[in-house]
Protein backbone atom coordinates (compact mmCIF):
# COMPACT_ATOMS: atom_id res chain seq x y z
CA UNK A 1 0.00 0.00 0.00
CA UNK A 2 1.80 3.20 -1.05
CA UNK A 3 1.36 5.97 1.09
CA UNK A 4 -0.58 8.41 -1.38
CA UNK A 5 -3.79 5.35 -0.84
CA UNK A 6 -3.75 5.27 2.61
CA UNK A 7 -3.85 8.98 3.05
CA UNK A 8 -6.68 8.80 0.43
CA UNK A 9 -8.58 5.69 2.37
CA UNK A 10 -7.89 7.64 5.62
CA UNK A 11 -10.01 10.84 4.23
CA UNK A 12 -12.50 8.33 2.89
CA UNK A 13 -12.72 6.81 6.56
CA UNK A 14 -13.60 10.48 7.92
CA UNK A 15 -16.35 10.20 4.97
CA UNK A 16 -17.64 7.25 6.42
CA UNK A 17 -17.98 8.50 9.97
CA UNK A 18 -19.68 11.46 8.86
CA UNK A 19 -22.37 9.47 6.79
CA UNK A 20 -23.00 7.20 9.72
CA UNK A 21 -23.71 10.06 11.66
CA UNK A 22 -26.31 11.46 9.43
CA UNK A 23 -28.07 7.79 9.11
CA UNK A 24 -28.09 7.78 13.28
CA UNK A 25 -29.89 11.45 12.58
CA UNK A 26 -32.05 10.37 9.90
CA UNK A 27 -33.62 7.41 11.48
CA UNK A 28 -34.20 9.42 14.69
CA UNK A 29 -36.05 12.10 12.41
CA UNK A 30 -38.26 9.35 10.75
CA UNK A 31 -39.05 7.64 13.78
CA UNK A 32 -40.02 10.71 15.91
CA UNK A 33 -42.61 11.59 12.74
CA UNK A 34 -43.82 8.79 12.80
CA UNK A 35 -45.11 9.48 16.66
CA UNK A 36 -46.85 12.74 15.39
CA UNK A 37 -49.42 10.03 13.53
CA UNK A 38 -50.01 12.25 9.84
CA UNK A 39 -52.21 11.76 7.06
CA UNK A 40 -51.65 8.72 5.33
CA UNK A 41 -50.09 9.80 2.48
CA UNK A 42 -48.37 12.43 3.86
CA UNK A 43 -46.60 10.34 6.45
CA UNK A 44 -45.64 7.53 3.40
CA UNK A 45 -44.04 10.35 1.56
CA UNK A 46 -42.26 11.33 4.33
CA UNK A 47 -40.84 8.54 5.41
CA UNK A 48 -40.06 6.79 2.07
CA UNK A 49 -38.35 10.59 0.98
CA UNK A 50 -36.14 10.09 4.64
CA UNK A 51 -35.85 6.26 3.38
CA UNK A 52 -34.44 7.35 0.27
CA UNK A 53 -32.38 9.49 1.51
CA UNK A 54 -31.07 7.04 3.50
CA UNK A 55 -30.73 4.44 0.86
CA UNK A 56 -29.10 6.93 -1.75
CA UNK A 57 -25.80 7.63 1.25
CA UNK A 58 -25.49 4.10 2.19
CA UNK A 59 -25.01 3.04 -1.83
CA UNK A 60 -22.97 6.48 -2.79
CA UNK A 61 -20.64 6.06 0.35
CA UNK A 62 -20.29 2.44 1.38
CA UNK A 63 -20.98 1.23 -1.84
CA UNK A 64 -18.85 3.30 -3.31
CA UNK A 65 -21.21 4.04 -6.24
CA UNK A 66 -20.48 7.65 -5.91
CA UNK A 67 -17.08 6.63 -8.27
CA UNK A 68 -18.29 3.34 -9.94
CA UNK A 69 -17.42 2.62 -13.29
CA UNK A 70 -20.05 2.79 -16.38
CA UNK A 71 -20.36 -0.51 -16.65
CA UNK A 72 -22.18 -0.63 -13.49
CA UNK A 73 -24.43 2.57 -13.63
CA UNK A 74 -25.58 0.68 -16.64
CA UNK A 75 -26.57 -2.52 -14.70
CA UNK A 76 -27.88 -0.39 -11.98
CA UNK A 77 -30.07 1.50 -14.10
CA UNK A 78 -31.67 -1.07 -16.01
CA UNK A 79 -32.46 -2.45 -13.14
CA UNK A 80 -34.31 0.74 -11.72
CA UNK A 81 -36.27 0.94 -14.77
CA UNK A 82 -37.82 -2.34 -13.84
CA UNK A 83 -37.97 -2.13 -10.53
CA UNK A 84 -40.33 1.54 -11.38
CA UNK A 85 -42.24 -0.85 -13.82
CA UNK A 86 -42.81 -3.41 -10.47
CA UNK A 87 -43.71 -0.27 -8.56
CA UNK A 88 -46.62 1.22 -10.99
CA UNK A 89 -47.96 -2.98 -11.56
CA UNK A 90 -50.80 -2.37 -8.95
CA UNK A 91 -51.45 0.96 -10.43
CA UNK A 92 -52.03 -0.50 -13.92
CA UNK A 93 -54.29 -2.89 -12.04
CA UNK A 94 -56.73 -0.66 -10.94
CA UNK A 95 -56.19 1.77 -14.34
CA UNK A 96 -57.95 -1.83 -15.83
CA UNK A 97 -60.38 -2.16 -13.74
CA UNK A 98 -61.18 1.62 -14.60
CA UNK A 99 -61.25 2.62 -11.08
CA UNK B 1 -6.56 -23.41 -13.99
CA UNK B 2 -6.28 -19.46 -12.28
CA UNK B 3 -9.56 -17.49 -12.47
CA UNK B 4 -9.04 -14.51 -14.26
CA UNK B 5 -9.44 -10.68 -13.18
CA UNK B 6 -9.60 -11.57 -9.32
CA UNK B 7 -7.76 -8.27 -9.09
CA UNK B 8 -7.16 -6.14 -12.03
CA UNK B 9 -9.92 -4.89 -13.59
CA UNK B 10 -11.31 -6.58 -16.94
CA UNK B 11 -10.40 -4.01 -19.94
CA UNK B 12 -13.73 -4.56 -21.63
CA UNK B 13 -15.78 -3.83 -18.40
CA UNK B 14 -13.78 -1.75 -16.27
CA UNK B 15 -14.18 -3.75 -12.92
CA UNK B 16 -12.74 -6.68 -11.63
CA UNK B 17 -14.92 -9.93 -12.25
CA UNK B 18 -16.21 -11.00 -8.61
CA UNK B 19 -17.50 -6.80 -8.27
CA UNK B 20 -19.65 -6.99 -11.61
CA UNK B 21 -20.93 -10.68 -10.84
CA UNK B 22 -22.27 -9.60 -7.14
CA UNK B 23 -23.53 -6.58 -8.57
CA UNK B 24 -25.42 -8.47 -11.37
CA UNK B 25 -26.57 -10.61 -8.30
CA UNK B 26 -27.54 -7.75 -6.38
CA UNK B 27 -29.99 -6.48 -9.76
CA UNK B 28 -31.32 -9.64 -9.36
CA UNK B 29 -32.00 -9.09 -5.80
CA UNK B 30 -33.92 -5.90 -6.10
CA UNK B 31 -36.39 -7.78 -8.40
CA UNK B 32 -36.92 -10.56 -5.82
CA UNK B 33 -37.31 -7.63 -2.51
CA UNK B 34 -39.33 -5.17 -5.32
CA UNK B 35 -41.82 -7.79 -6.36
CA UNK B 36 -42.75 -8.42 -2.31
CA UNK B 37 -42.57 -5.01 -2.45
CA UNK B 38 -45.10 -4.60 -4.89
CA UNK B 39 -47.60 -7.32 -3.73
CA UNK B 40 -47.33 -5.21 -0.47
CA UNK B 41 -48.85 -1.81 -2.43
CA UNK B 42 -51.31 -4.05 -4.56
CA UNK B 43 -52.81 -5.66 -0.77
CA UNK B 44 -52.29 -2.48 1.23
CA UNK B 45 -54.04 -0.73 -1.53
CA UNK B 46 -56.62 -2.50 -1.99
CA UNK B 47 -57.65 -3.51 1.26
CA UNK B 48 -60.97 -2.21 2.77
CA UNK B 49 -58.35 -1.38 6.02
CA UNK B 50 -55.17 -1.74 6.78
CA UNK B 51 -53.90 -2.15 10.14
CA UNK B 52 -50.88 0.93 11.07
CA UNK B 53 -47.85 -1.06 12.37
CA UNK B 54 -47.30 0.60 15.03
CA UNK B 55 -50.42 -1.06 16.66
CA UNK B 56 -49.00 -4.22 16.01
CA UNK B 57 -45.18 -4.09 16.22
CA UNK B 58 -42.65 -3.07 18.20
CA UNK B 59 -40.96 0.06 17.12
CA UNK B 60 -38.22 0.55 20.01
CA UNK B 61 -37.10 -2.81 18.89
CA UNK B 62 -37.26 -2.41 15.63
CA UNK B 63 -35.61 0.66 15.98
CA UNK B 64 -32.58 -0.68 17.89
CA UNK B 65 -32.38 -3.41 14.85
CA UNK B 66 -32.13 -0.11 12.56
CA UNK B 67 -29.23 1.27 14.31
CA UNK B 68 -27.74 -2.07 15.11
CA UNK B 69 -27.84 -3.11 10.86
CA UNK B 70 -25.86 0.75 9.94
CA UNK B 71 -23.23 0.47 12.82
CA UNK B 72 -22.93 -2.98 11.19
CA UNK B 73 -22.52 -1.67 7.59
CA UNK B 74 -19.83 0.97 9.30
CA UNK B 75 -18.02 -1.47 10.21
CA UNK B 76 -18.18 -3.76 7.57
CA UNK B 77 -16.82 -0.76 5.23
CA UNK B 78 -14.07 -0.04 7.75
CA UNK B 79 -13.07 -4.04 7.77
CA UNK B 80 -12.56 -3.42 3.66
CA UNK B 81 -10.33 -0.15 4.77
CA UNK B 82 -8.45 -1.70 7.10
CA UNK B 83 -7.51 -4.10 4.22
CA UNK B 84 -6.69 -1.26 2.05
CA UNK B 85 -4.65 -0.05 4.43
CA UNK B 86 -2.34 -2.64 5.36
CA UNK B 87 -3.96 -4.18 8.69
CA UNK B 88 -5.08 -7.50 8.96
CA UNK B 89 -5.38 -7.07 12.71
CA UNK B 90 -7.87 -3.99 11.94
CA UNK B 91 -10.28 -6.27 9.54
CA UNK B 92 -10.36 -9.01 12.09
CA UNK B 93 -11.85 -6.52 14.96
CA UNK B 94 -14.09 -4.59 12.30
CA UNK B 95 -14.98 -7.68 10.66
CA UNK B 96 -15.75 -9.66 13.90
CA UNK B 97 -18.02 -6.66 15.08
CA UNK B 98 -20.23 -7.23 11.99
CA UNK B 99 -20.84 -11.07 12.18
CA UNK B 100 -21.57 -9.85 16.26
CA UNK B 101 -23.93 -7.02 15.07
CA UNK B 102 -25.43 -9.23 12.78
CA UNK B 103 -26.08 -11.83 14.75
CA UNK B 104 -27.40 -9.29 17.51
CA UNK B 105 -29.81 -8.44 15.19
CA UNK B 106 -31.49 -12.01 14.68
CA UNK B 107 -31.30 -12.67 18.00
CA UNK B 108 -33.80 -9.13 18.72
CA UNK B 109 -35.98 -10.10 15.57
CA UNK B 110 -36.17 -13.33 17.58
CA UNK B 111 -37.17 -11.74 20.42
CA UNK B 112 -40.20 -9.62 18.40
CA UNK B 113 -40.70 -13.02 16.92
CA UNK B 114 -42.07 -14.79 19.69
CA UNK B 115 -43.67 -11.80 21.38
CA UNK B 116 -46.15 -12.07 18.06
CA UNK B 117 -46.63 -16.12 18.41
CA UNK B 118 -47.24 -14.74 22.01
CA UNK B 119 -50.04 -12.90 21.45
CA UNK B 120 -51.18 -15.73 18.63
CA UNK B 121 -50.26 -13.58 15.61
CA UNK B 122 -49.10 -15.65 13.12
CA UNK B 123 -48.73 -15.54 8.97
CA UNK B 124 -52.19 -16.78 8.67
CA UNK B 125 -53.54 -14.56 10.81
CA UNK B 126 -53.99 -11.65 8.67
CA UNK B 127 -52.57 -10.16 5.10
CA UNK B 128 -50.84 -7.72 7.09
CA UNK B 129 -48.84 -10.01 9.64
CA UNK B 130 -48.75 -12.56 6.08
CA UNK B 131 -46.61 -9.57 4.42
CA UNK B 132 -44.59 -8.63 7.71
CA UNK B 133 -42.93 -12.34 8.47
CA UNK B 134 -42.80 -12.80 4.81
CA UNK B 135 -40.53 -9.44 3.94
CA UNK B 136 -38.77 -9.34 7.57
CA UNK B 137 -38.25 -13.27 7.39
CA UNK B 138 -36.94 -13.14 3.74
CA UNK B 139 -34.42 -10.44 4.99
CA UNK B 140 -33.40 -12.30 8.35
CA UNK B 141 -32.46 -15.34 5.85
CA UNK B 142 -30.34 -12.60 3.91
CA UNK B 143 -28.70 -11.69 7.21
CA UNK B 144 -27.94 -15.81 8.27
CA UNK B 145 -26.57 -15.87 4.77
CA UNK B 146 -24.49 -12.31 5.82
CA UNK B 147 -23.48 -14.12 8.40
CA UNK B 148 -21.83 -17.16 7.22
CA UNK B 149 -19.93 -15.76 4.18
CA UNK B 150 -17.94 -13.09 6.46
CA UNK B 151 -17.67 -15.61 9.21
CA UNK B 152 -15.74 -17.88 6.44
CA UNK B 153 -13.65 -14.27 5.38
CA UNK B 154 -12.98 -13.97 9.52
CA UNK B 155 -11.89 -17.36 9.61
CA UNK B 156 -10.62 -19.62 7.24
CA UNK B 157 -10.76 -17.94 4.45
CA UNK B 158 -8.54 -15.23 6.10
CA UNK B 159 -5.56 -17.35 4.98
CA UNK B 160 -6.14 -15.59 1.38
CA UNK B 161 -4.35 -12.41 2.98
CA UNK B 162 -0.67 -13.95 3.33
CA UNK B 163 -0.64 -14.94 -0.37
CA UNK B 164 -2.85 -12.69 -2.26
CA UNK B 165 -3.64 -9.75 -0.22
CA UNK B 166 -5.38 -7.43 -3.40
CA UNK B 167 -7.29 -10.65 -4.02
CA UNK B 168 -8.58 -10.71 -0.30
CA UNK B 169 -9.27 -7.28 0.15
CA UNK B 170 -11.37 -7.68 -3.43
CA UNK B 171 -13.49 -10.27 -1.73
CA UNK B 172 -14.44 -8.61 1.33
CA UNK B 173 -15.16 -5.24 -1.01
CA UNK B 174 -17.74 -7.83 -2.55
CA UNK B 175 -18.94 -9.15 0.39
CA UNK B 176 -19.35 -5.63 1.63
CA UNK B 177 -21.36 -5.06 -1.20
CA UNK B 178 -23.81 -8.09 -0.24
CA UNK B 179 -23.95 -6.63 2.93
CA UNK B 180 -24.26 -2.82 2.73
CA UNK B 181 -27.61 -4.13 0.17
CA UNK B 182 -28.95 -6.18 3.04
CA UNK B 183 -28.57 -3.25 5.30
CA UNK B 184 -30.55 -1.19 2.44
CA UNK B 185 -33.35 -3.41 2.32
CA UNK B 186 -33.80 -2.84 6.04
CA UNK B 187 -34.20 1.01 5.48
CA UNK B 188 -37.33 0.44 3.80
CA UNK B 189 -38.57 -2.00 5.12
CA UNK B 190 -38.57 -0.09 8.71
CA UNK B 191 -40.97 2.81 7.60
CA UNK B 192 -43.04 0.73 5.49
CA UNK B 193 -43.82 -1.78 7.75
CA UNK B 194 -43.42 -0.36 11.26
CA UNK B 195 -44.24 3.22 10.76
CA UNK B 196 -47.11 3.17 8.38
Amino acid sequence: MDTANAEAIRKTVRVYITVFVALLGLTIITVTISTFHLETPVAITVALLIAAVKGSLVAAYFMHLISEKKLIYAALGLTAVFFLALMFLPVSHYADRGL
Amino acid sequence: MEIPYTVDPRPDTGVYNAKLGVWLFLASEVMLFGALFSSYVLLRVGAVSWPHGYEHLNIPLATVNTVVLITSSVTMVMAWASLAMGSLKRFRIFMGSTVALALVFLVIKGFEYAAKFEHGLYPSGSTFMAIYFTLTGLHALHIVGGIIVNSYLLGPGSRMWRTQPARFTNRVEVAGLYWHFVDLVWIFLFPVLYLL
